[in-house]
């Protein structure tokens, strides 16, 4: 009933989210914010329009952190990086990109594989209220331990924090990785392609959709790939069973990255 | 395949052992499925699933997103994702907050479980210097499904399953060293 209130009402479709998840959030968010029951949550959500931004923050999760599974960062500096400097120019998508921690780690990324400067980062997620942050470049500093140690586990050799200057409790991250990124709202449910590009990281999103819905997501990330591109998705996340598969091969370290052969 | 039973066991500090008995314990047949929760560091690469392989014969496998529950299989909740049962056949992961410090969570997955099984759930909590599992048993419990809770003196760090017995009361109080038997006996 929530869903179809807020598909009719507001346009954003969560009937092929994954029930048991999606559960969860509703039971938290009525538990959070003190509905007695469902009814009072749904007549809310109708006759308050102001309290679908957080509706819509508390759905979906926004739960991640700079260099997360940082044997895929260093997959990517080893072994994808080096094929995507002979491009003259490199485009990455980071669909669902949240608050921006992974953009402005693979940023990083870029930057001492001397590679930013000729690179644009597209970061898209459906929660406008989120992406407001990556254009701020603002993380809480309190992270930034545990940041410190994923990055040199993903391989980083430079001391982390020269990346940031510190604003009381916040870490500001240097203008120039900010200079490389584009940020704009994007529904994979219900937006399509708008360019193409040479890798696409969606991380932790797919796990979130039922098995059809995931088959189109990953069908507009296989129509938004250049041939020879990587994508790359969470560690538990695969393509194995997805009509897509037969065009990609994962490359054998492990790591949830696939490169299309054709 | 309608009606198998669901076993799943949560432990943290301090369990690794009784698991290993249980998972050597657990009887060659196809009328349950077994999902262990394990409280563990993030990133570490997983040697726990070839730990529990050396002890049975039954295959065991870390989830991945939507994995199909195949009856007579021991599931591993994968590090940093809490596992959830989209429905009877079906898993499915998580990788939001985490709940008492801990991702994966035990009672995310107990609760997960009580409202898809109902009755053919079986919680089993164990030794853990944490107050996770104990709220999932409860709801376990309400759906009518069975709760095994380590005596908590037989437990090498005895809080978990003490909290798990003060949130519930009809549990199953059983000596660590006895699980795998009791389990051996319910699913023969």
């Amino acid at each position: 009933m929530l869903m179809n209130e807020l598909f009719n009402t507001y346009g954003y479709d969560f009937t092929n989210y994954a029930k048991a998840s999606l559960k969860r959030r509703v039971n938290r968010l009525m538990i959070i914010d003190r509905f007695p029951s469902f009814a009072e949550l749904l007549y809310r959500v109708k006759s308050d329009p102001d309290y679908l931004t957080r509706l819509i923050q508390e759905l979906t999760i926004n739960v991640t952190e700079m260099f997360r599974d940082p044997l895929m960062f260093k997959a990517i500096r080893e072994h994808v990086l080096p094929i995507l400097a002979t491009h003259p120019f490199i485009r990455i998508w980071h669909a669902g990109c949240a608050s921006g921690e992974e953009v402005y780690s693979m940023a990083i990324l870029l930057e001492e594989a001397n590679l930013l400067h000729k690179s644009l980062l597209y970061a898209t997620d459906l929660n406008p209220s989120v992406i407001e942050n990556i254009k701020k470049g603002i993380f809480p500093m309190n992270q930034m331990k545990l940041y410190s140690e994923n990055y040199i586990q993903s391989g980083g050799k430079n001391d982390f924090s020269t990346y940031y200057t510190a604003l009381y409790d916040w870490a500001k991250f240097d203008e120039k990785f900010r200079q490389k990124m584009i940020t704009a709202t994007h529904n994979l449910v219900s937006d399509r392609s708008f360019n193409e590009f040479q890798m696409i990281l969606c991380r932790n999103v797919l796990i979130y959709f039922d098995k059809h819905l995931q088959d189109r997501v990953l069908k507009l990330f296989d129509d938004s790939l250049e041939k020879f591109g990587f994508l790359v998705l969470g560690s538990k996340e695969n393509i194995r069973f997805s009509p897509i598969t037969h065009k990609y091969k994962q490359l054998d370290n492990k790591q949830k990255i696939w490169r299309r052969i054709e | 395949m309608s009606s198998i039973k669901m076993i799943i066991i949560g432990g943290s500090a301090g369990s690794l052992d009784i698991i290993l008995k249980i998972v050597g314990n657990l009887p060659i047949n196809k009328s349950y499925a077994c999902v262990i929760i394990v409280h563990r560091k993030p990133s570490s690469e997983s040697i726990l699933q070839d730990l529990f392989s050396s002890k049975t014969l039954l295959p065991v496998k870390e989830v991945e997103d939507k994995e199909m529950i195949v009856p007579g299989t021991i599931y591993l909740a994968p590090a940093d994702y809490h596992l959830l049962f989209e429905n009877k056949t079906t898993f499915s992961l998580d990788a939001s907050e985490k709940i008492h410090f801990s991702r994966p969570s035990i009672d995310v997955s107990f609760e997960s479980a009580s409202q898809v099984f109902r009755d053919l759930a079986v919680g089993i909590l164990l030794s853990g210097a944490n107050a996770d599992g104990a709220a999932g048993l409860q709801k376990i419990e309400a759906a009518g499904g069975l709760i095994i809770i380590q005596d908590p003196e037989t437990a090498e760090v005895g809080y978990m399953p003490a909290q798990g017995l003060k949130l519930t009361q009809n549990a199953e109080v059983v000596p660590g060293y006895e699980i795998g038997n009791y389990l051996k006996q319910l699913l023969k």
